[in-house]
């Protein structure tokens, strides 16, 4: 850890932010036309996080800001937040905001579920999509003292009897429970009879497992490593496709299932670009993605980078959008 | 190396001239958007929290902890003076604390809920200091069944606040309950009463039910009887507590932490639920039990109290296993997060100069707090000297801005307009509006605990009184609401003894709730 000089000056400049921040925060969301400038160079750049301050959208949203501001892509970069619904209603903006090509939306894994589950007007093929960002993983994991030693041992037990084996994750539909799911749909569990309770947040769920209130817990690896290296959580297996480096646990695939889940966090734009406009915001986004601040950020984070942009990331969505879609009609969630 | 040297270690970091400048800058800010109905602690960090990111993480964390308990104390302030609570914790302080400005005792009110927060956080803090630990162990033995059970002794404290009629207050209490259905039910991921607004999958949340029912609902109900009662002036009276005061506080301000901090460390969120048991616990015990409901101190100084050890008690599983329990909790773990460094059990280890900085500038905070608001009391409740229709045309906006803050969301204003309207309607017809907001908040609390537990027991119901903690608060819970019950009955049949039947009337309501 690097331990700087506070500077009065940052300070000063930060209690400003804040004042002009929480003065402006309604007038910024409010008037939000396109202007439609063609050519390469961004004038203004508005991103939109799909979820209050202080979430994952939204530090990703405002460390791209920051890194895109020093690389100079365009001369304003602004994010402001519409929160609500996993994301879903910042979708309905977006795909409201047609041909506007001075606008990117925060998106990810969660909002491909919340679509479903939500019975959202508006999905992830209505908007074009730019880039994919980052990706973090998912751990499984039982209390210090549970019976289960390793992943074949939950599943044992799971198989003999899905309802008795509770599962705590984070709000219903969401990533944890969609890994859940895939988990049952591979090893062969009915995923209707899956025992998963929805807690708001890891913090909760934390505590019901530490508690030894459930039998075993999903949640992404960031949140639970502390108590997994302080020994008081055994991490069965992670959901990254390859073993991580310096994190002594095995993979779901390495534990005898074929699968693997990244939540990822990646940026679309309003549907009814012209290519020109799109091809500018991908462009802005792979110089954000150049600079050392981005890629200070994703180590400073744990952010995995998996970075890929345009059709590829297309291409990608329609993957999610299919597997997901198949674990929530199977969870009975949509 | 033992706490008490950690400690002083502490004070040590804490007290450089730098970081004594980040702690005031901190609590100032906390005030302020403490003040300003709708934006919290929460919305201040994350919006500060990429901007201090060249900062010292030490300092950055004692300006975060500042604006956190800072929000706590600017909280209470339009509470009392304008009956507009800024964050769901500060409600209870509106009902004694708004009737005692009423009555010129407005300073008063800011004075004993400033003193009973400072009071409450020193304690608060050093409980942090010396016996996080054990209090987490604690914390970590509740589960559903036990939250279920501590939600339900929460819901009979609602019997304090249900005002002259039962059928009115529990009207207000079922109101209260099916707002809170609206939104996305936890377990299912279905839609409840959204009727197809996008916007109400989140739920209607609690700040606009007060705020609308409170702050707006008070305006219109004024400006609706403005002209036949002419534009007085509240009066402001004389500052600072009096004898009396002080020894009408002191107890409610400890009683208030007692039940705040342990409370207030349960993984569950839910920080309101220590003012309710305060107040309830207040009302029971106070000699002068008829003032509650016209400007009560001790109703006043035992919720602060609590709010504040509550907002300290937060702090418990978050330095301790890395848990956050309420949305400021979680912004300051993902700043911690931010800097490298994982709250949680190897924390107080691997960092003790952080988290005993963090411990000190804490307690040089709540000091900090109390001069800046004490010598401040006299002077807001001046406010109360702007002729009424300015007055409250100042609170409808500040309301409006306040709400549309927390979402930018064009409905939230209209939800916010219609139960104000609501609001004004139940004072029209003597409708207490506490029951309404306790329920908003304790219904979905005590419903995702109750379906919580059932999952994990697969349906079994005795799961809910298998532990003794939760057969001890429903027990406490069912005394609460069964004795003055029987009483009641005892006495009735007393009366109609003596004087066979004639007056029933006598025992009705004595005065109406807001």
């Amino acid at each position: 850890m690097r331990i700087r000089r506070s500077r009065p000056a940052a300070f000063v400049a930060a209690a400003c932010a804040l004042a002009l921040t929480l003065a402006g925060c309604g007038g910024a969301a409010g008037g939000g036309s396109g202007e439609g400038s063609g050519g390469v160079a961004l004038d203004r750049l508005r991103i939109m996080a799909p979820a209050s301050p202080g979430g994952g959208w939204d530090l990703t949203s405002r460390t791209a800001q920051q890194s895109m501001e020093k690389a100079g892509v365009a001369d304003t970069v602004e994010v402001f937040n519409v929160p609500g619904a996993g994301g879903t209603i910042g979708l309905s903006r977006l795909a409201g905001e047609r041909g506007n090509g001075n606008l990117l939306m925060t998106t990810g894994l969660v909002m491909v579920g919340a679509v479903q589950t939500n019975d959202s007007r508006h999905t992830l093929r209505d908007v074009t999509p730019i880039a994919r960002l980052t990706s973090a993983y998912e751990v499984i994991v039982v209390p210090a003292d549970s019976p289960y030693k390793n992943l074949g041992d939950l599943i044992a037990a799971w198989k003999k009897d899905p309802g008795s084996v509770a599962i705590a994750g984070g709000s219903a539909g969401g990533v944890d429970q969609i890994l859940a799911g895939l988990l049952a749909q591979k090893a062969g569990v009915d995923p209707t009879k899956v025992n998963y309770v929805a807690f708001s947040g890891g913090g909760q769920s934390l505590a019901a497992i530490l508690g030894g209130k459930v039998d075993a817990g999903i949640s992404g690896l960031a949140e639970y490593i502390g108590q997994i290296k302080a020994g008081k959580l055994r991490a069965l297996a992670v959901s990254s496709p390859t073993p991580m480096e310096g994190i002594d646990i095995p993979t779901i695939k390495q534990a005898g299932v074929d699968l693997s889940l990244a939540n990822w966090r990646g940026f679309v734009a309003p549907p009814g670009l012209k290519p020109d406009e799109k091809q500018a915001l991908i462009q802005a986004v792979e110089k954000m993605h150049g600079t050392e601040q981005w890629q200070q950020a994703l180590e400073k984070n744990n952010w995995k980078d998996s970075f890929t942009t345009g059709e590829e990331f297309k291409a990608f969505l329609d993957g999610e959008r299919k597997q997901v879609t198949s674990v929530l009609k199977d969870l009975g969630l949509a | 190396m033992d706490s008490l040297e950690l400690l002083l270690q502490g004070f040590a970091t804490a007290i450089s001239p730098m970081n004594l400048l980040y702690a005031l800058v901190g609590v100032t800010l906390g005030t302020a958007v403490g003040v300003l109905p709708g934006i919290g602690p929460a919305m201040a960090v994350a919006l500060l929290l990429p901007v201090t990111f060249t900062l010292d993480p030490v300092s950055a964390f004692i300006m975060f902890a500042g604006i956190y308990y800072g929000g706590m104390y600017g909280g209470s302030t339009t509470s009392i003076l304008l009956n507009t609570p800024g964050e769901s914790a500060s409600m209870m302080t509106a009902l004694e604390g708004n009737k005692m400005a009423r009555k010129g005792r407005g300073a008063q009110a800011l004075a004993t809920a400033a003193l009973g927060s400072f009071v409450a956080g020193l304690i608060a803090t050093a409980a942090l200091a010396f016996a996080a630990p054990r209090i987490v162990d604690i914390a970590l033995s509740f589960g559903p069944a036990e939250f279920f059970a501590l939600m339900m002794l929460a819901f009979a404290t609602v019997s304090a606040v249900l005002g002259g009629s039962l059928v009115r207050g529990l009207a207000s209490l079922a109101l209260g309950l099916t707002i809170g259905l609206i939104g996305i039910d936890s377990q299912t991921g279905q839609p409840r009463l959204t009727f197809g607004v996008a916007q109400l999958l989140n739920g209607v949340d609690v700040v606009i039910v007060a705020v609308g029912l409170f702050a707006v609902g008070e305006a219109l109900w004024v400006a609706s009887r403005l002209r036949q009662s002419g534009h007085g002036v509240i009066p402001v009276g004389r500052p600072w507590l009096n004898r009396s005061d002080l020894a009408r506080s002191w107890k409610p301000w400890l009683r208030g932490t007692v039940l705040g901090f342990p409370l207030g460390s349960l993984p569950a969120g839910g920080s309101e639920i220590p003012t309710f048991l305060s107040y309830s616990l207040e009302k029971r015990l106070a000699r002068r039990r008829k003032e509650f409901g016209h400007g009560a101190i001790e109703g006043v100084a035992g919720p602060e109290a609590a709010n504040n050890a509550s907002a300290t008690g937060v702090l418990v599983p978050l330095l301790t296993l890395g848990l956050p329990t309420s949305a400021t909790a979680a912004i300051i773990l993902a700043a911690f997060q931010q800097y490298g460094l994982q709250p949680g059990p190897l924390l107080f280890d691997k960092d003790p100069v952080l988290v005993w900085g963090l411990i000190a500038s804490m307690f040089i905070g709540n000091a900090m707090l109390l001069v800046l608001n004490l010598p401040l009391a006299p002077v807001w409740a001046r406010v109360l000297k702007i002729p009424r229709p300015y007055l409250y045309a100042g609170i409808v906006l500040f309301a409006a801005l306040g709400v549309y803050a927390v979402n930018a969301q064009l409905v939230d204003l209209v939800v916010l307009f219609v139960l104000g309207a609501l609001g004004a309607v139940m004072r029209r017809f003597g409708v207490p509006l506490a029951p309404a907001v306790i329920g908003v908040i304790l219904g979905p609390l005590a419903e995702r605990q109750l379906r919580r537990a059932l999952a994990i027991s697969q349906g079994d119901y005795t799961v809910l009184v298998d532990s003794p903690i939760s057969i001890g608060l429903l027990g406490v819970a069912a005394l609460m609401l069964l004795v003055p019950v029987v009483g009641r009955f005892l006495r009735r049949r007393i009366d109609r003894g003596e004087q066979t039947g004639s007056q029933e009337r006598a025992e009705a309501p004595a005065g109406e709730e807001p």
